[in-house]
Parts: structure tokens; sequence; C-alpha cells
């Protein structure tokens, strides 16, 4: 009787005992493993942001220095306006030979003998061909320049500059390579002098599309970007949230709505490029609207950001809880003062996150815009939205196929002003979300 | 003189509740939702300055039927209501019926305190702007003092109107809201569960505001209470199954009720 007992205790606590201990250690272990595994991918991912913006970094932040060479310029009427004709038309201010002048200054700088041209001619190679525009613009704003000497700070040449920079091999063979033993020995004088000296790359910021790097910017891109940005913010927000608040809280659930809300969520995943294929053969064949206009562009991206913002609207006016349409409701507003009083404004930081978002994601676009003819060599600054133009991503594009070591600094610049300008819209968005959110 | 008028009510109330006038008449009520029916063919009627209170197990149609009196069942897409309501002798389901100046006269307070995320003020003010009861700056804030004094949150709140609303207390939230209801001077309001979400002592505040509204005004109140139902209310109805059970006083109701039912679930035997 004790014994069976005693048996029956033994077998009632010890299994029971066993059975919880080996559970509880496997629910740990596995609680362990998940958290490292999500260690693990976090790690992976911010190592590969880490190398991602270091070789951006490393690459790209010499492209906001560029070498200049500031040369005491004699603007010798002899050379501008031999025949002193600029009375009378003032046009041939705008042809003179200007490189002339540089290449006088060079001589008196350096002390080379102006009878050995091919001396003559490394110099002159030293300083940008973008020098002639400048010294035209500058006696074309102030012709009484004309006879006095003056000190103007000339861009140096790309490989020049490279070469400043410490970006050239230098024991490569003479003949093989872009500076010359001549240069290099006249650079390390100017630099002496203080004539030679880097400086901040404003023209990074300001010039537009050129052939020499150092006279290549992104502000005429930047200004097609901003252009294409204002007219996808001013379609695609009002079209996507109207849309978003008469599919949410108007449209009828049937299966033609289940279609749409299928399309839409579809229309958000197509590939960019065939929203390009589409504004070719709408905007642009059918329409007939310019080739390479930011109008184009900015439509294009308004079609592929609406999804976004729809899907974005949808979600936000979704989360506004019914409690406070009921309240609106049974005060007797109408359905539409319920909406526009009570629901949009609640989700508004909803609706504004995925306005930036979309934009954001618009901004960055390229393959879209390549097939309307955005990829083009845009030197002036676009008047209007009608005017031939170009984008902050499709200059990358064109910088990153250049052969010149300046380039590859310029593309990788380039990339760091987008990511800034990325980053401070989704940081906007994000601020917005903090900001404006309201917990119920 | 005007408390002793509405002690005279009350007591004349209490005395010769069957000839109190009827407010709103609801005969051969029933709701469907899709295929699913809710209300069985209920006739109810509601008597003027009483609360009404409808009880009954989960489920059994008593807020259902509360909606159907300001057609906030409307708002559900499936939703179907059959049979005939009146309003002071006016169909509230007529074609002609603007569903807008109903809700203004027939206001409604939720089960879950549901204040704007707004001022106190604005909370407020919102029914009355959207009704144009007001023409001043001066208006309104007479409306905001009178209703927030008739939902006994004046005292609680004047100094801080311009607060938000979602930063007060429950009790005081579900004041505010009747306020809110108030401020558009309805006939009748309609509370569904009021109390469910507040704390007995909140509970008591809006209890005792129930029994003061009703000097005013024709109240509705669906509760799973029933020391509330017999707390507040002068009339009961008890439905089950989508059916009305019951109607009776309130005092017959809970001492010798007519159904077996009734008696049932009063005494807590199912429910």
């Amino acid at each position: 009787m004790t014994d069976m007992t005693s048996s029956v205790q033994s077998t009632f606590v010890r299994p029971a005992q066993a059975r919880r201990d080996i559970g509880i250690k496997k629910r740990y272990a596995a609680e362990r493993r998940f958290k490292a595994y999500g260690l693990a991918a976090i790690l992976i991912g911010l190592f590969f942001l880490f190398v991602l913006l270091w070789t951006v970094v490393s690459k790209g932040y010499t492209a906001f220095q560029q070498t200049a060479i500031t040369l005491p310029i004699e603007f010798s009427e002899q050379i501008i306006d031999p025949k002193n004709e600029r009375g009378a038309n003032p046009a041939k201010l705008m042809t003179a030979n200007y490189p002339f002048l540089v290449r006088d200054a060079l001589i008196k700088a350096l002390g080379i003998d102006p009878a050995n041209k091919p001396l003559v001619k490394q110099a002159t190679d030293m300083v940008s061909a973008s020098a002639r525009t400048q010294l035209r613009d500058l006696v074309v704003a102030n012709p009484a320049i004309i006879g006095t000497t003056a000190n103007v700070s000339l861009l140096a040449e790309g490989n020049i500059d490279s070469a400043n920079k410490g970006q050239i091999d230098l024991t490569v063979a003479e003949a093989s390579r872009k500076v010359k033993d001549q240069q290099l020995e006249w650079m390390k004088k100017l630099t002496e002098t203080g004539a030679m000296a880097k400086q901040f790359n404003t023209g990074l910021f300001t010039y537009g599309a050129s052939s020499r790097p150092e006279a290549a910017g992104i502000g005429v891109a930047a200004l097609g970007s901003l252009y294409m940005m204002l007219i996808v913010l001013v379609l695609a927000l009002p079209i996507g949230v109207a849309a978003s608040i008469y599919l949410e809280e108007f449209a009828p659930k049937n299966r033609l709505t289940d279609l749409i809300e299928v399309n839409i969520n579809n229309l958000a995943a197509v590939p960019s490029i065939v929203y390009g294929l589409l504004g070719l053969s709408i905007f642009i064949n059918f329409a007939g609207m310019p080739r390479s206009a930011a109008l184009v562009g900015g439509l294009v991206l308004t079609l592929m950001t609406l999804p976004t913002i729809i899907i974005a609207t949808r979600a936000a006016l979704k989360a506004v809880p019914p409690s406070i349409r009921s309240a609106a409701l049974g005060l007797g507003a109408s359905k539409m003062q319920t909406i526009f009083h009570h629901v949009l404004p609640l989700a508004m930081p909803g609706v504004l996150t995925g306005t930036i978002i979309g934009l954001a994601h618009a901004l960055g676009e390229t393959a879209p815009l390549l097939l309307i003819g955005m990829v083009a060599f845009v030197v002036d600054y676009p008047g209007s939205p009608m005017d031939p133009s170009t984008a902050l991503p499709v200059q990358i594009y064109m910088w990153a196929n250049e052969a010149e070591r300046a380039f590859v600094e310029r593309t990788s610049g380039a990339i760091m002003i987008l990511l800034i300008f990325l980053v401070v819209m989704n940081l906007g968005a994000i601020l917005l979300r903090r900001r404006f959110e309201r917990r119920w | 003189m005007n408390m002793m008028s509405e002690a005279a009510v009350e007591k004349a109330l209490d005395q010769k509740m069957n000839t109190v006038p009827f407010k709103m008449i609801g005969k051969d009520v029933s709701v469907y939702y899709g295929e699913k029916r809710a209300l069985f063919d209920v006739n109810l009627n509601v008597r003027e300055n009483t609360v009404t209170a409808l009880i009954g197990p989960s489920g059994c149609g008593k807020s259902t039927f509360l909606r159907t009196l300001n057609r906030m069942n409307d708002t559900i897409d499936s939703c179907r209501v059959t049979g005939k309501i009146t309003l002071d002798e006016g169909d509230i389901y007529d074609p002609s019926i603007d569903v807008v100046e109903l809700r203004a006269r027939v206001g409604m307070v939720f089960q879950k305190p549901n204040p704007f995320p707004k001022s106190i003020y604005e909370n407020v003010t919102y029914g009355p702007k959207i009704h144009g009861l007001a023409r001043t700056k001066a208006e309104l804030d007479q409306i905001v003092e009178s209703s927030l004094q008739k939902a006994g949150l004046w005292n609680e709140v004047k100094d801080r109107l311009h607060e938000s609303g979602t930063g007060l207390s429950g009790g005081q939230q579900q004041r505010l809201c009747i306020a809110r209801a108030v401020a558009v001077s309805p006939e009748v309001i309609l509370m569904d569960e009021p109390c469910s979400a507040l704390d007995p002592i909140a509970t008591a505040k809006v209890e005792e505001l129930i029994h003061e509204l009703r000097t005013n005004y024709t109240i509705v109140i669906v509760t799973h209470s029933m020391q509330q139902a017999a707390r507040v209310s002068q009339r009961t109805a008890m439905f089950h199954l989508g059916n009305l059970v019951e109607e009776n006083d309130t005092d017959k109701m809970f001492t010798n009720p007519d159904d077996q039912r009734t008696q049932d679930y009063i005494m807590g035997r199912f429910g």
C-alpha cells in the first residue's frame, strides 16, 4: 500500500517536472536564437549602409573643392577690341579673343618664352576653357574694365585639379600621363606664390552640363528636378487624396471597387520604366508635348506617385477611429462635414508622410525619365517646365558614364547631394508624424 | 419659480406615467443587417420628458433599436429598417426628412466617451456651428457655458476651456460628450450604455446628470446594469432575441413583471 502511494507520487511528480524544464529551456533558447537572428540582420544591414556611405563619401568629398588659379589679367584693349568698335557694336565684345588674355597672363606669371609655342600650349592647358566665358561675362557686365588689370580667379582644368588633389598617379610615365612634369613644376610654383589654391566648389551647385568637369554642375538638373517635384506635388496630392476619400468613404463596397483597389496596389508595384513608356506614348506621341521637358517628367512621376499616395492616404483614413465619425454624424454633421472637419485633419499626418515618401521616391527616379528624353545635355537653366531640362539622378547617371577622373568625384558628390535631399525629406516626414500624430 | 415647476413636473411624471404623451412612436419596427434580421416588429413608444431604459442580454437588439431612433443605422451599408417611427407625429424615415435635422433633434451619447481631439470649447461649439445656432462669439460662449453647466462639468473645466477634450478623465469626457449633445438643443437624447466605460463614482455623476436632464429632455438609455435602469428610468423595456418582451413602468418591471422572461433576466437566471 505504502509502496503504491510512493510510486504513484514519484511517477506523478517526476515526469511533470522534467517536461516543464525541457519546455522552458527550449523556449528560452528559441527566443535567444530569434534575437540573435534579428541582431545579425540589423548588423549586416548597417555594414552595407556603412560601406555604401563610405564609398560615396570617400570618393565624393573632394568634389566640393575646386582648384582655382588667380592671375592678374590685363584687360588689354589691343586684344579685346583693337579697332575700338564696341561703342557702335557691343556684340564685338562677345566674340573677342579672351583666351589670349589668359595666355599673356600665364606667360608673365610663369616667365615663359612667348616664342616657345609647345610650352605656351602646356601652360594654357592648365586653365579651364571656361575662362573664355568667365572673362567675357566680366567685360560685358563692366566694359570700363578694359584697359585695366584685375586679379581674376580662373578654374583650373579638370586634370590639373585632380593632380592638385593628389588623384593622379605620378609614377606613370610622363608620356601616358595627362599632366606633364613641366605642368607639375608650374603648379608647385603657383601654389607657393599663392596663385593656385583649392576653394569651395560653388560651381558644382550652379553650373549645368558640361564636357569639362571643372565647369559641370548639378544646378540645371536640380532646377529640372524642382519643377518636376512641384508638378508632382500640385497634381498628385489633391488627386490622390480626393481619390482615397472617395474610395474609402463614399464608394460602395462591391466587386468594381475591389477591382480598383487591387489595381491600385498593383500599380504601386509596376516597374517605373513602364510609366516612362506610357508617358512617351501618351504625353509625347499622342498629346504632342515637348520632349525632355520637366512638364512631361512631372506628369510621368505623378502617375508613378499616385498609387503610393492613395495607399498611404487610405491607410491613414482607415486609422481614424470610427467613434470620431459616429460622434460627428450623431451631432448631425453631414458625411462631407464629418470627413473634412474631423477625419481628414486627423489623417493629415499620415497623408503628408505618404506624400513626402512618394515625392522622395519620385526625386530619385531615373528610368522613366530616360524614355521621355530627359537624359539630355542641358547647359542652360530651363526657364519654364516646357523647356528642355534634366533631373538630378539623370545627371548622376550621365556623369557616371564619363571617363575623366574629375567626373568620378563629381558623380559621388552629386550622389551625396541627392542623398542629403532624400534624408532631409524623410526626416521631414518623420518629424511631421511625430509632431501631429494623435493618440487615442 | 423654475424650481417649483421642475419639481411639479417630476412629481406629475412619477405619479401618472401612463398619461404622459408619447414623444416618439415605434410601430412594427424591424431591422435587417443584410440577410440577418435583428429586430422583429417592435412596438415601443417613448414618453416625453421620461427616461426610458432598454435592457436585455447582449445581442438582443436594444442598441439596434436605439440607433433606429436617430437613423444612425443609415451609416451601415447593409442595414435596412422597416416599420414606422415618428417623432412628434412626423415619420423620421420619410424620404423628405433631412437626417441632419433629425439628428439635431435626436442627439446621441455613445458607449465609449468619444470627444473630438480638439479643445473642450471646440467640442461643445461644433454642433451649434454646423447647425447655425449662434451668430456671434458671445452667443457661442453662452452656449458653451450653459451646456457645460447642464452636463455638470462647468466648474471643473471653466478655467481650461481651450485645453484638449481628450485630456479629461473618462467620466469628464463622457459628460463633455453629453454637453456636446445638449449644445444643439435636442428634444431627445439617446444614450448607448453611457456608463459602461466609467468607474462607479463617474457613473454616479452621469446618473445624477441623467436625472436632472429629464426635466428638459426625453431620454432613451441602453444599459446592462439592472441597478442603473432601476435608478435612472421611469419606464423600462426588455428586449430578448430581437423581440420586445415587455415594456412597463420601471417600478412594476422590477417588482412584479408581467413576463416570465423579464423575471428570469432581472433575477439573473439568464443573460
